[in-house]
């Protein structure tokens, strides 16, 4: 049995508060980088280089590239063989985020949902705990803003609509969002397994490195027909007209009950942080 | 791209009636920034008949609720928030004569109607650009509603500030506009 201190948890989940809102990824500067150059638009253009500009003032300055540092989303991967002392692994995360967030100038977004009072700390954080093989505790910190969550749909398909159905309601949300969740954006989806198991690998999905393949060919293929089907809808950066709304597409798949086909939609913009941090 | 068009707040009726959807616009003088939770609170005091806490003829309001500013900093990170949770209060506010409201996204039908009646228009700034654009931000200062913490409103000096008309006094919309011309079968 391997034994991790809770406060190991704490300062990592304290430091990727700050990383994440400060350091966005190398494969979603890339995307940037590409999108300048494939963008028609001039409008859609001057986005890209705005928002190239933007990541290198967050990183430099140590700012965060977006005041929406988000609701604190963070996925727990334990190995069966660890034993975490000196705390409960939920109480460690909050203890990082209320850090991070404080520390780190971040804004606290978090509140009551009827009386809208703010926690003040942007605790509590989302902690989606999974138990692993092996002796190792991996954690993954993804924030995201409130403006692109708006944007999340569940539905329950027919089965019989098949893969045109679920095509059809994945353009669908993305004409619907429009400019609501800051494009250029990465639109993440499951289909199949239950309401809440989509709901929430829909949004694990957003993680995967933009421009990589999806491993499944099957699912590959329809990514890219699905990135050329919303991108030709012409809403383009910011919804202001252009080539590119989307960044990428993302799918997974999950067996699902004889008589349904959930599919779960995540929009995220493009201030898409997540990092990770193996202890 | 067309050429930048300067303006100083508060807005004129003329500065209103001559932007037309897609232009781009540089904003210099005073914003006031105002979410859904201070919206609220001031149309409940329109409704008693009070003063607000800022003159609104001409006024430009942003939509935004800034990350905190580190020490030395004017703001921290400042980009605007999706402005349809702003509907239900805008006529209102364009009634007593605000003229300009900055956000990302579209607006309710009415609210654009209502745009088209007071003489008033809707800028996007680009979201998420939140570190670049607190460049052309110099002054802030909490006005009221200090309890809201991001939320509270606020007295901002901007120099510079881009943005771009998105609906304009003739019931225009840049977003169907864009799409329009970019869309492909
Ligand atoms: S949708 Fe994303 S980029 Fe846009 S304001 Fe929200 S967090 Fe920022």
């Amino acid at each position: 049995m391997r034994e991790i201190d809770a406060s190991a948890i704490t300062e990592a989940v304290r430091t990727m508060s700050m990383s994440a809102n400060y350091d966005l990824g190398d494969d979603v500067v890339k995307a940037f980088e590409r999108g300048l150059e494939q963008e028609e638009s001039p409008t859609g253009k001057a986005v890209f280089k705005a928002l190239l500009e933007n990541s290198k003032i967050a990183r430099n300055e140590k700012v965060p590239m977006c005041q929406d540092t988000g609701f604190a989303v963070v996925f727990v991967e334990i190995g069966q063989d660890v034993h975490v002392t000196g705390g409960a692994i939920r109480e460690a995360v909050n203890a990082g985020v209320r850090k991070g967030y404080e520390e780190g100038y971040l804004r606290k977004s978090i509140c009551d949902p009827f009386t809208r009072t703010n926690t003040k700390d942007n605790t509590p954080a989302v902690v989606f705990t999974e138990v692993v093989d092996g002796a190792g505790l991996k954690i993954t910190f993804a924030p995201k803003g409130g403006g692109s969550e708006n944007m999340a749909r569940v539905t329950m398909l027919t089965p019989s609509g098949g893969k045109e159905a679920v095509a059809d309601f994945i353009v669908n949300r993305c004409q619907e969002a429009g400019s609501n969740p800051c494009p250029p954006v990465i639109v993440g989806a499951c289909i199949g397994g239950t309401p809440e198991l989509a709901a929430m690998l829909a949004k694990k999905a957003l993680i995967r490195p933009l421009g990589t393949k999806n491993p499944d060919p099957e699912l590959a293929e329809m990514e890219d027909q699905l990135l050329a089907r919303i991108n030709n809808l012409g809403m383009g950066p910011q919804g202001l007209g252009g080539r590119i709304f989307a960044l990428g597409v993302h799918l997974v798949k999950h067996p699902c009950h004889i008589a349904t086909l959930p599919l779960a939609v995540n929009i995220c913009c493009h201030a898409s942080r997540h990092k990770e941090t193996e202890l | 791209m067309s050429e930048v068009i300067r303006l100083t707040t508060p807005l004129t009726e003329e500065d209103v009636a001559s932007l037309k959807a897609g232009d781009q616009v540089s904003l210099t003088g005073v914003l006031y920034t105002a979410r859904d939770a201070a919206h609220k609170r001031l149309v409940a005091l329109l409704d008693e008949g009070k003063e607000l806490p800022f003159d609104a003829k001409g006024a430009v309001i942003y939509y935004v609720g800034p990350s905190p500013a580190k020490p030395g900093a004017v703001v921290g990170s400042a980009g605007p928030t999706t402005s349809y949770r702003m509907d239900a209060y805008s006529e209102r506010m364009m009634e007593v004569g605000m003229k300009g409201m900055i956000g990302k996204g579209k607006r309710a039908g009415d609210v654009v109607d209502a745009m088209v009646k007071h003489k008033a228009v809707y800028f996007a700034a680009i979201g998420g650009a939140a570190a670049l654009i607190a460049r052309s931000i110099k002054k802030v200062d909490v006005i009221a509603y200090e309890d809201l913490g991001p939320e509270a409103v606020r007295r901002m000096e901007v120099e510079d500030f881009k943005v771009v008309v998105i609906n304009d006094t003739n019931g225009a919309d840049l977003y169907e506009q864009g799409q329009e011309r970019y869309r492909k079968e």
